[in-house]
C-alpha cells in the first residue's frame, strides 16, 4: 500500500491484513511501555485543515507508539491562514522529507491531489464529504473483533448521510467485507443515486429490527437552518436510536462526537450494546496498523530516507520497548 | 461599422468581418486555394475544387486546377484538406478587462483563429463587468488593435451583473455592443428578466441567457446524481436549468421577445426548449462540445479540468443533446471557452473555478468523438459551428460565389494530442488535455485574409 486515499483503493485482503496487524498491536497497548521502535527516525506530518479531536489525536498517538517523529499542523495560526495554497504548503512540508503526510481537508479529493504533489505517502484523514477511510477501517475492525466475519451481516447506517464522509467510506468498507448495508434517514439527507454504491435506502426505521448493527451518524444543528429537517425534535422523534428501537441483540456504533438526545438517546450510548468507546480504542490500533502497513508493510519497502541510513530493525511490529 | 439604433427585428444582416478586429484595414491580396474538398451544407457544395478569393470575397469556385489565379495571388496547395465555412463562436470569455492573467483579446482570438473560427462574441462577466457604453467602446478599440478574428462584445443585462437594475441598454447598443448577457450568472429575478425583454423592443440586440435557478443550484459543484452522491460533492440538479428555461420561455412568449439559451446541458432542458419552440416562443439554443462528448463520470477523477457550469451531466443527458442537435432543437454550437490560470484549477475540485477552454479543440473533439464513430454527420457539425453568427444578425459563413471569404482548411487525417504542443490560449484548462484527437484546422481565412496558418502545415507545403 502506497497511500490510503479511499476505501475504493483497497481489496478485502488489504483490509484483513490491516485488521490482523491492528490485533497484534493490541498486545503492545497492554504493556507498561506502550511503544515499539518500528518507525524510529521517520517523520510524519499531520496537517489538519478542519478542527478534529479524535482523528488527529488518534493518528498522532499511533505515530508516537511506533516511535515516529510527528509534526502536527492545524490550519489556525499556520501559513494556511495567510492564504498559502495547498500546493505551496505541501511543497514546503515536503522539503522536510517526511515519510508520510496525514491530511484532513474540507474539500473532496484534497488527499488525492496531495499524493500527486509529494513523494511522501499520503493518508486521507477525511476529505470534505467524500471519504474518511481510517474511520471505516477502525469500524470494520471493531465489528470483526465483536462478531467475527461481516459476510451477510446487516448494517443500518442511520442519519445525515448527505453530509457524512464516514457514511461514504463505511458503505464501501462494509460492502467490501460482505455486509449488507441499508441507509436510513430523511429524504432530504439521503443523496440521490447513493444506492449505486451498493446499498439499500429506507426513509423510515420500520424495518430496523432486521439490522445486526445500527450505525448512527452525527446530526448537525445547522442542517435545521438549511431546511433539511424542520427541527431536531422532529428528527429525534423519527430517527433517534433509543431503547425502544434498539433490540437486545443489536449492536450500536457512532463515529462521534455524539449529540446526546438527538441521534442517540442517552441510555443506548452507555448501554451494553454500544461499541462507541470500543471504536475509539480500536481507532488507535487501526491507525498504528495503517501507518505500519504504509511505511513498514510487507508489500513494498519504504523508500530510502534521504541522507539517513535505512533503519535496520526487522519488519515485526512487536519489537522490544524502545 | 454602425449598429446603433436598430429597431426591433428588422436589423439588416452584417458581415462578420465588420466586427472589430485588426484585419480588414487594407485590402488583402488575392488567394487561390487549390484542390481542397469543399463542404458547405448551406450552399450544397461537396466536391474537390479551387476557390479563388479576391477583395475579401469568394470570386470563383472552379474545377480543381482550373481556378484562374489573379495577379499576385498566393496559391495554397490544399490537396488532401477539407474547406469548410469558417466557424463562429457566440460564446467565449476573453477575460479582458481585469483578468488578463487568464486570457486577453489577443490570446483568446488567436486561439479562435487556430480553432478555425472567423469570429467570436465575448461575454461581459469581466472585472469590472462590461455594463456601460465606455467599456464597450474601450473593448472595441482594443479589438481593432489586437484581435486576430472579428470580435463582438456583449454587455451585461444588469448593472454590475447584480440582477437588480438594467444597464443603459440603448446607449450600450449605440456604442456597438452586439447583445446582452449576464452569462456566468442567471437573471434570478423574473421581474428584471421581464423588463429586459420589454426593453429589447426598443434597443434590439440578442439577449443571451445563462439558465440556472440559484436556489436549486445552491452550493453545487457538479451534476447531481450517483457520481455526486458517491463523491460527497454538492450537486446541481438538471431541473435547476430547465425550470429557468421554462420561466424565460413563458416571459418571451408573453412579451413577444426573443432570447437565446446558452449551453444546454440536460435532457429536461432540451424538452423545455422543444416545448417552448412548439408553443411559438422565439428562442434559440446552443450547446458546447464538452457537453456533447463528456459525462459526469469524468468527475470521478476529481480533476478540476472537468469542472464547469453548467456541469457535465449523465450519459442519458448527453444522448438527448446529440439528438437535439440532430433534430434542430439546438441551433448552434458554442464553446463557452472559459480560460482560468493554473493556480485557479490546480486546487481541490470544490474550490476550483468553473470553466474550461474550448476554442482550439472544438472541431477536432466533435469530429473525433461524434463524426468518426458515425454518430453525427460532418455537414451537420460544420453547419452548427457557423450558425452562431445568425444570433447577432450576422451572415453565417458559407462557401458560395460572392460570399465573404470566411473559410477554414482542415486536415481530417491529422493526429494530435490535446495540449501536447501547448495552446495559443494563455490558459491550459482544457478538459481534452491529453486526449488523442484526429483532424485539425490548418489555415483560417477571414474576410479573405489569412488569420491563422499552422506552422506544421506551412513546413509541409515548403518541404
Amino acid at each position: 500500500m502506497r497511500n490510503l486515499l479511499s476505501i475504493d483503493d483497497l481489496d478485502r485482503a488489504d483490509v484483513e491484513r490491516i485488521c490482523d496487524r491492528a490485533r497484534s498491536f493490541a498486545e503492545v497497548g497492554r504493556r507498561d511501555i506502550k511503544k515499539v521502535p518500528t518507525l524510529r527516525g521517520r517523520t510524519i506530518v499531520s496537517l489538519f485543515y478542519e478542527s478534529s479531536t479524535r482523528t488527529s489525536s488518534s493518528f498522532e498517538l499511533a505515530a508516537k507508539r511506533l516511535s515516529a517523529d510527528v509534526v502536527s499542523i492545524k490550519s489556525a495560526g499556520s501559513s494556511v491562514d495567510k492564504g498559502e495554497s495547498l500546493r505551496d504548503t505541501i511543497a514546503t512540508l515536503s522539503a522536510y522529507g517526511p515519510e508520510a503526510i496525514i491530511i484532513r481537508s474540507p474539500q473532496a479529493g484534497a488527499a488525492a491531489l496531495v499524493a500527486g504533489w509529494t513523494e511522501a505517502a499520503v493518508i486521507n484523514a477525511g476529505d470534505g464529504k467524500h471519504e474518511h477511510p481510517s474511520q471505516a477501517l477502525l469500524d470494520v475492525y471493531t465489528l470483526i473483533e465483536r462478531v467475527g466475519p461481516l459476510d451477510g451481516k446487516r448494517i443500518w447506517i442511520v442519519g445525515d448521510v448527505a453530509h457524512s464522509r464516514v457514511a461514504r467510506s463505511c458503505i464501501r468498507a462494509f460492502g467490501l467485507m460482505g455486509a449488507r448495508v441499508t441507509l436510513a434517514g430523511p429524504p432530504t439527507l439521503i443523496p440521490r443515486g447513493i444506492d449505486e454504491l451498493g446499498c439499500e435506502v429506507s426513509y423510515t426505521l420500520d424495518d430496523l429490527g432486521e439490522a445486526d448493527v445500527v450505525y448512527a451518524l452525527r446530526m448537525q444543528r445547522e442542517r435545521m437552518t438549511d431546511s433539511f429537517v424542520p427541527s431536531l425534535r422532529e428528527y429525534a422523534i423519527t430517527y433517534q436510536i433509543n431503547e425502544r428501537r434498539l433490540g437486545p441483540r443489536q449492536l450500536l456504533m457512532h463515529p462521534g462526537p455524539v449529540n446526546r438526545g438527538v441521534e442517540l438517546a442517552p441510555e443506548v450510548i452507555d448501554g451494553p450494546n454500544s461499541l462507541i468507546t470500543t471504536q475509539v480504542a480500536s481507532g488507535l490500533l487501526v491507525r498504528m496498523a495503517i501507518l505500519y502497513e504504509i511505511l513498514a508493510g510487507s508489500g513494498e519497502r519504504p523508500r530510502p530516507v534521504r541522507g539517513v541510513e535505512q533503519a535496520p530493525e526487522p519488519a515485526s511490529p512487536i519489537g522490544g520497548p524502545a | 461599422m454602425n449598429r446603433a439604433g436598430t429597431s426591433n427585428g428588422t436589423a439588416p444582416s452584417t458581415a462578420i468581418a465588420d466586427l472589430d478586429w485588426r484585419g480588414g484595414a487594407s485590402a488583402a491580396g488575392p488567394l487561390v486555394i487549390r484542390g481542397a474538398h469543399a463542404l458547405d451544407p448551406g450552399s450544397g457544395l461537396d466536391r474537390i475544387c479551387d476557390l479563388v478569393i479576391r477583395d475579401g470575397r469568394i470570386a470563383e469556385i472552379a474545377e480543381s486546377g482550373a481556378g484562374r489565379a489573379p495577379e499576385g495571388a498566393e496559391e495554397i496547395d490544399a490537396a488532401g484538406l477539407h474547406a469548410f465555412p469558417a466557424f463562429f463562436d457566440p460564446h467565449v470569455h476573453l477575460r479582458s478587462p481585469g483578468q488578463e492573467h487568464k486570457e486577453d483579446i489577443e490570446t483568446g482570438t488567436r486561439a479562435a483563429a487556430a480553432g478555425g473560427y472567423c469570429g467570436v462574441v465575448a461575454m461581459a462577466n469581466t472585472d469590472p463587468v462590461v455594463d456601460d457604453p465606455a467599456h464597450v467602446l474601450a473593448l472595441r478599440e482594443r479589438a481593432q488593435a489586437e484581435a486576430s478574428v472579428p470580435t463582438g462584445f456583449v454587455a451585461t443585462v444588469t448593472r454590475g451583473m447584480r440582477g437588480e437594475e438594467l444597464t443603459e441598454m440603448a446607449a450600450i447598443r449605440a456604442a456597438g455592443a452586439v447583445g446582452f448577457s449576464d452569462d456566468g450568472l442567471p437573471i434570478a429575478s423574473a421581474r428584471v428578466m421581464r423588463r429586459a425583454l420589454q426593453y429589447q423592443h426598443l434597443v434590439g440586440g440578442t439577449i443571451l441567457l445563462h439558465e440556472e435557478d440559484p436556489e436549486l443550484s445552491g452550493d453545487g459543484v457538479m451534476n447531481e446524481g450517483p457520481v455526486s452522491a458517491a463523491l460527497g460533492l454538492s450537486g446541481v440538479p438538471a431541473v435547476s436549468e430547465s425550470v429557468m428555461i421554462a420561466r424565460d420561455a413563458a416571459l418571451c412568449l408573453y412579451e413577444d421577445a426573443t432570447a437565446h439559451v446558452q449551453h444546454l446541458s440536460a435532457r429536461v432542458s432540451v424538452e423545455a426548449v422543444e416545448t417552448a419552440k412548439a408553443a411559438g416562443a422565439k428562442l434559440t439554443a446552443e450547446l458546447t462540445p464538452h457537453h456533447l462528448v463528456l459525462t459526469d463520470e469524468e468527475v470521478r477523477s476529481l480533476d478540476a479540468r472537468f469542472k464547469m457550469n453548467p456541469p457535465l451531466r449523465t450519459e442519458d443527458d448527453r444522448q438527448a443533446l446529440i439528438e437535439a442537435l440532430r433534430r434542430g432543437t439546438v441551433d448552434c454550437i458554442g464553446t463557452d471557452h472559459a480560460p482560468h490560470a493554473i493556480d485557479e484549477k490546480d486546487v481541490p475540485f470544490e474550490i476550483a473555478m468553473m470553466g474550461v477552454t474550448g476554442l482550439e479543440t472544438a472541431f477536432a473533439v466533435l469530429y473525433t468523438e461524434l463524426v468518426l464513430p458515425g454518430v453525427l454527420d460532418l455537414g451537420l457539425i460544420v453547419e452548427r459551428m457557423g450558425a452562431g453568427a445568425r444570433l447577432f444578425d450576422l451572415d453565417q459563413p458559407e462557401i458560395a460565389v460572392d460570399a465573404a471569404a470566411n473559410v477554414v482548411l482542415v486536415d481530417l487525417e491529422h493526429d494530435w494530442e490535446g495540449g501536447a504542443e501547448g495552446w495559443e490560449s494563455r490558459s491550459d484548462n482544457s478538459c481534452f488535455h491529453g486526449r488523442a484527437l484526429k483532424s485539425r484546422p490548418m489555415i483560417t481565412i477571414v474576410g479573405g485574409e489569412v488569420a491563422f496558418r499552422r506552422r506544421s502545415f506551412s513546413m509541409r507545403v515548403a518541404g
